[in-house]
């Protein structure tokens, strides 16, 4: 199942609505990248609030994001981590410490747009 | 007694296909909501790399009992090409694939026994129980 990416301002929200197959997490790092020129988007947030498994291969995958995004001028942040899979992720050995991280949705917004201000504020000074 | 239940890998959709029957069994024994999300991870990596390295393969599952305590047994297993040098495969780090090395040694980490057979040109089976916590 795809996963839907919305468009909210300067920002690109991306809210995994159930458990992805590799085939799913590949497709929504090309969506993303995609999306990322096209709208020439400075935020990404992906929510994954509704994943109970994060194993290496998604992990893997996000990070990926976070890092090529980043390459094009985007920061991305993933939202919405479950307790659970936090804590399956560091017995696992996932590394997510170079990847942004918020406890949700509003959180990860205020974070993007506290980061886009200062940006603007630098450019003026 | 919940029957065995298997599941043919044959694609990444039965990836996870396997991991929510496990889920479903476990639930029944009284999993901690962690425990299940630890057993559905492991499950998640072996079956994967039955996927990336083996193409075909089965997981199947069901519950065993011992000294009172019920659990969850996961066996995994491929007629692929097998594991040349187990010793380094289960080393954090390693792989001879495209990951990150951490699936052998991290679903260790995630469930209470961990047993791997396998044999090179023939193929590889990887057992594991993870308990349910009284």
């Amino acid at each position: 199942m795809a996963v839907p990416i919305l468009k909210q301002g300067p920002f690109l929200i991306a809210s995994i609505q159930a458990a992805l197959t590799d085939t799913d997490v590949i497709r929504l790092q090309d969506d993303v990248m995609q999306q990322v020129g096209r709208f020439r988007s400075r935020g990404i947030i992906v929510d994954v609030t509704a994943l109970d498994v994060m194993d290496s291969f998604v992990s893997r995958s996000l990070r990926g994001i976070a890092h090529m995004t980043r390459l094009r001028g985007a920061e991305t942040v993933i939202v919405g981590i479950q307790p659970e899979v936090a804590f399956a992720m560091v017995q696992l050995g996932m590394n997510f410490e170079d990847v942004h991280t918020a406890l949700d949705l509003e959180e990860g917004l205020a974070f993007l747009q506290l980061k886009l201000n200062r940006e603007s504020d630098a450019g003026d000074g | 007694m919940t029957d065995d239940v298997r599941v043919a890998i044959r694609t990444d959709a039965d990836v996870v296909t396997a991991r929510q029957e496990a889920r479903t069994m476990a639930t029944g024994l009284g999993f901690s909501s962690t425990d299940l999300t630890l057993l559905a991870t492991a499950i998640s990596e072996v079956a994967r790399n039955i996927t990336t390295y083996a193409g075909t393969g089965e997981v199947a599952l069901r519950v065993v009992q011992e000294n009172g305590r019920r659990g969850i047994e996961v066996v995994a297993s491929d007629r692929g090409p097998g594991i040349a040098n187990v010793e380094l495969a289960m080393q954090d780090g390693y792989t001879t694939g495209n990951g990150l090395g951490l699936g052998l040694p991290g679903t260790r980490r995630l469930v209470d026994d961990f047993e791997l057979q396998t044999e090179v040109g023939a193929g590889t089976t990887i057992r594991l129980v993870k308990w349910a916590r009284a």
